[in-house]
């Protein structure tokens, strides 16, 4: 929401109204975003065990699927773990933006006086919330099995809860360009899939740098360091993505 | 008293390659309700959406308070009220909820302003109720009540009688006579009639090039 400055000597006539109105504090909007926004994925919980139960039944069928031999599922634990991880939170991506575009609320967030970027923090982080969060604390149940080694724990969650928070400022610029079309779904894959695949990488490797006996600490900063450039700039992408969406 | 100033000037518009409207100059001030009038498609919607800098889609000028939009829009933004097409109203949430959302991200919040307005739009009663047991009719209203709680000047009301019964169409167009009495000003789209003093019409059709020629 950045004016152009005004030029020092112009007096600007405000009338009364606009001053009350302008009061409103800079993080109200986050916060009122933030409330609604998880009072409504309180209400609607079936939707909220989706991505978890995706997490929970695909990492379930894997022994069953390749072979129940502890030692290839130990190997295999971290990257499974972690494309799972990503896939549970692409299908709860669809979602993000949708209904607030289907029933209007989104054009008013669009006018709302408060900045946009953190409106759309606010929806990203409820979003991370219900689907990150619960995958990250899910995750080293699912570990046990497949045999995860012991070392492979603190590593895992760790990655998980900086890598998901990611992948869910990442995934809301694809949610923000495809909420203007009919069946976005397939779209918004393709789009975000690519910008996912160095978290894959860094998070799945610092698992299995640890099981091996190495140190991960430098892919968990590299993790930290694609956390906080996707805090910085994905709110905007998705901003700036969510007007031309609804322009259209 | 007020001081509202909007302008026009040579705002033309199109949308997949059809010129929806061009070369469009008004001048709405305090105190005037201005209707935008025109058959379906002919762009009504489309200049309510330029006009809440929601589509910046357009070609020509738009002046806020005598200044640019570009410089303007924020100051703008803040005293603008719109109700658009879709009703803005969460399913989930009743809507006594659903206003508190709206005034939480506009500013003062007041459960007593909420369930007066409720009131006064006929929805005593319903105020914890989900909005997914309301009806269509009972949708708008939950969205209408935020013209009784909003001291925003501008409003910009998109059909806002859809759905509305007689009783509640009279009540309307008394709020927004009122509104334009205190020195607002009320831009709205509607097929029906109304009856106001300061009442301005801007049909679209006369600024349809296309049209025009043939």
């Amino acid at each position: 929401m950045s004016s152009k400055p005004q030029s020092v000597g112009e007096t600007r006539a405000e009338s009364p109204q606009a001053q009350s109105l302008s009061n409103v504090g800079l993080f109200s909007g986050f916060v009122a975003v933030f409330k609604r926004d998880l009072t409504l994925a309180y209400r609607n919980q079936g939707e909220l065990f989706n991505p978890l139960t995706f997490f929970l039944i695909v990492i379930t069928m894997v022994p069953l699927g390749i072979t129940p031999d502890p030692e290839v599922l130990a190997e295999l634990a971290p990257g499974m773990i972690w494309v799972v991880a990503l896939l549970a939170t692409l299908l709860s991506l669809d979602g993000l933006f949708r209904s607030d575009f289907e029933d209007g609320s989104l054009e008013q967030l669009l006018i709302s006086p408060s900045p946009l970027y953190l409106l759309v923090l606010g929806k990203v982080a409820v979003h991370w919330l219900v689907t990150g969060l619960p995958l990250t604390l899910l995750a080293p149940l699912l570990g046990v099995m497949l045999f995860l080694p012991d070392s492979g724990y603190g590593p895992l969650v760790l990655s998980l809860f900086l890598g998901t928070a990611s992948l869910s400022l990442i995934g809301s610029i694809g949610a923000a360009l495809t909420v203007g079309l009919r069946k976005g779904g397939l779209l918004l894959s393709l789009i975000i899939m690519p910008l996912y695949s160095p978290i894959l990488i860094f998070g799945a490797s610092s698992v299995a740098s640890a099981i091996d006996g190495f140190g991960y600490t430098s892919q968990i900063a590299v993790l930290g360091a694609f956390l906080s450039i996707a805090l910085i700039c994905a709110p905007f992408a998705a901003a700036g993505a969510l007007r031309v969406s609804v322009n259209g | 008293m007020l001081d509202l100033s909007l302008e026009l000037r040579d705002l033309s518009c199109e949308r997949d390659d059809r010129v929806l409207f061009a070369g469009l100059c008004a001048q709405f001030n305090s105190g005037d309700v201005v209707q935008i009038e025109g058959p379906n498609g002919s762009g009504k919607t489309t200049l309510l959406k330029v006009l809440t800098t929601i589509s910046n889609d357009y070609r020509g000028e738009i002046y806020w308070d005598r200044k640019p939009f570009s410089q303007s829009k924020f100051e703008f933004l803040s005293q603008l009220l719109f109700l658009g097409h879709l009703p803005g109203i969460k399913k989930a949430l009743s809507p006594v909820e659903n206003l508190l959302w709206y005034q939480r991200i506009s500013g003062e919040v007041s459960k007593d302003r909420i369930f007066s307005a409720l009131t006064q739009v006929g929805l005593a009663g319903y105020e914890d109720v989900p909005c997914y047991q309301l009806s269509a009719g009972q949708h708008r209203r939950v969205a209408l009540s935020r013209l009784y709680l909003d001291p925003s000047p501008v409003w910009i009301l998109d059909e806002p009688f859809t759905a509305i019964d007689k009783k509640g169409v009279a009540a309307l167009e008394r709020l927004i006579a009122e509104r334009a009495e205190k020195g607002g000003l009320v831009i709205l789209t509607t097929h029906q009639d109304i009856n106001s003093p300061s009442l301005k019409k801007v049909n679209l059709q006369d600024f349809n090039t296309v049209e025009a020629q043939s």
